[in-house]
């Protein structure tokens, strides 16, 4: 029986190599440019049309914009609408992404930290350099919780900037974490199937309905990894 | 809410605007467990939370053992820096969970 791993494993389709550093074209990347593909796609062809009355797809494209317009106007205010363009991308890419994951025999990239971990960072340089372009020398106060007495500062501002570095992590890991235990746990569940014959119905039925669960997953920590990029936003904007 | 000598009218509408808050009040707490999909979610993001401090403390000690060349005090005292954060965190996580912000 294949491993549960297995569906993990990077396999280079066009093996390029550039001064000694790998940069093969791989499974993953090719599923990262039918996730930017499909995505694009769509919402081109679902806005192209522009009509009064939408359609089926216009509507779906104009519940996200919506939906994101929203979470950006709650977590941010007013002031976030500038920042819409590269939060409806992450969330756009991120879906596209853990949606695309759930096709059988397909590639999950969000499943691997590096990935995860490669947006995490860039998110957090980025709201970093806003913070410091907002504020200037001022961002340092943000490591100062309001009504810290002067005695604590030496305890809390390395615990706080602890915590504002560990946020590319868990931002990563979240959603990393959750992405690959679920398909381990639907590889595992499944794997049953044929071991347990006649039987084999049990796990059949809990599979059906893991595929649910993940599906629900995937919309869900495309979401959190959007709320959180917005927070992150948010904080480097207003300072606590 | 202290409505000593409104208008009744008001007092309705302020009622009416109750009812109507209350039936959409629902949606608000629903919104918050989406965000954490329940029990398992929230216990996935606490640990998450919690062990991602530990490992930026521990990992920021190391390097700065390894430039002072201190080791290993410095990854000691991080680590329980970390724990802190980590802590700090979870904290302030579950402070936004509660209530949401305005």
């Amino acid at each position: 029986m294949a491993s549960p791993l297995e569906q993990f494993e990077i396999k280079p389709i066009i093996p390029i190599e550039i001064g000694g550093v790998d940069v093969s074209f791989t499974n993953s990347s090719l599923w990262m440019t039918i996730a930017v593909v499909v995505a694009g796609g769509t919402l081109a062809i679902a806005a192209g049309r522009g009509a009064m009355v939408p359609g089926r797809l216009q509507t779906v494209a104009e519940l996200f914009y919506e939906f994101i317009a929203g979470l950006i106007k709650e977590t941010i205010g007013a002031q976030g609408r500038k920042y819409f363009p590269i939060i409806f991308t992450v969330f756009a890419f991120v879906l596209t992404g853990n949606l695309l994951g759930m096709i059988p025999y397909s590639f999950t990239f969000t499943s691997h930290i590096i990935v995860t971990f490669a947006m995490a960072i860039v998110i957090f340089i980025a709201v970093t350099v806003l913070g410091f372009v907002k504020h200037g020398m001022h961002f340092f106060t943000f490591f100062v919780p309001p009504g810290t007495p002067l005695v604590m500062y030496p305890l809390m501002i390395p615990i706080e900037i602890l915590s504002y570095l560990s946020r590319p992590i868990s931002l990563a890991v979240r959603l990393f974490a959750n992405m690959m235990a679920g398909h381990i746990l639907l590889k595992v569940i499944a794997g049953f199937v044929a071991a347990m014959g006649v039987f084999g119905i049990l796990p059949l039925a809990l599979v059906v309905a893991l595929t649910g669960l993940e599906l629900i997953i995937a919309f869900l920590q495309a979401y959190v990894f959007t709320i959180l990029t917005c927070l992150y936003i948010n904080d480097a904007l207003h300072l606590h | 809410m202290s409505e000593p000598e409104k208008p009744t009218s008001l007092e309705d509408l302020n009622r009416r605007l109750k009812d109507v808050r209350s039936k959409h009040a629902p949606d608000e707490p629903e919104k918050d467990g989406a965000g954490s999909s329940g029990g398992l979610g929230l216990g996935f993001r606490v640990a998450i939370d919690l062990v991602a401090g530990v490992a930026v403390g521990v990992f920021v000690g190391w390097l700065l053992d390894r430039w002072l060349g201190t080791t290993p005090w410095l990854m000691v005292l991080f680590f329980f820096l970390g724990a802190g954060a980590g802590f700090t965190n979870v904290l302030r996580a579950e402070r936004a969970s509660r209530n949401p912000p305005e």
